[in-house]
């Protein structure tokens, strides 16, 4: 029975990992690539790690998956974060959506917004 | 029931090992500086979940701190790598404004 949950785990994570990976290749602009590789890579490695810590089912391990999943749920967003900003502050060309008319674009996007200097 | 588990890890194997793959076309095709440091992350991250699957594969829990290890590496890179791309610009704009 825990073998089919690790091993149901641990193909979930395979597929999110690929599908994140795609995600990172395919989509357009840096901030929308970091918007598909950020989350879906921290979910397909909580996945893997959960399956994991099934397959070993003991505490020290358990805890060891977990200090992993918890470190990279906290680190992840602050790298994002400082990506972001860099990004905004160096000025990279980001995408537009070239097939809606001029005005609704003016009433959807705001300008680009810029990073004051420190 | 030990077939499903190994058919299992060779799938995440090979679907982690193609998007590493995946995430290296884009570093290497990456238009700025900030792309490649976001595929640089999202490869460290693959690694992460790689040694976890190593870790049940060959039976060894050491695996996992060297996965440990590789996510705090990874995080002090991408922090380096973003404060190095926006110190650039902005001493490119200053050295710009001297001329």
């Amino acid at each position: 029975m825990t073998d089919i949950i690790a091993g149901t785990l641990i193909i979930l994570g395979g597929i999110f990992a690929v599908i994140g990976a795609l995600g990172l290749l395919r989509m357009p602009d840096v901030l929308i690539r970091m918007h598909a590789s950020t989350k879906i890579g921290t979910l397909s490695t909580g996945l893997i790690l959960a399956g994991c810590a099934v397959v070993f089912f003991s505490a020290d391990i358990t805890i060891r998956v977990i200090a992993i999943v918890l470190f990279i749920l906290l680190t992840a967003p602050i790298g994002a974060h400082m990506m972001g900003r860099s990004v905004l502050s160096t000025g990279v060309p980001l995408w537009k959506n070239e097939d809606l008319p001029e005005s609704k674009t003016k009433q959807i996007m705001h300008d680009t917004p810029t990073v004051k200097k420190t | 029931m030990d077939g499903f588990l190994d058919l299992s890890l060779e799938i995440g194997f090979m679907s982690v090992v193609l998007s590493v793959v995946l995430a290296f076309i884009r570093m290497v095709k990456g238009p700025s500086l900030q792309d490649r440091v976001v595929a640089l992350d999202f490869m460290t991250v693959a690694i992460v979940a790689f040694c976890g699957l190593a870790a049940v594969r060959y039976d060894t829990a050491a695996f996992l701190d060297v996965a440990l290890v590789l996510a705090l590496v990874g995080f002090l890179a991408t922090v380096a790598l973003a404060r190095f791309a926006e110190r650039r610009t902005v001493r490119r704009q200053e050295e710009n404004s001297h001329d």
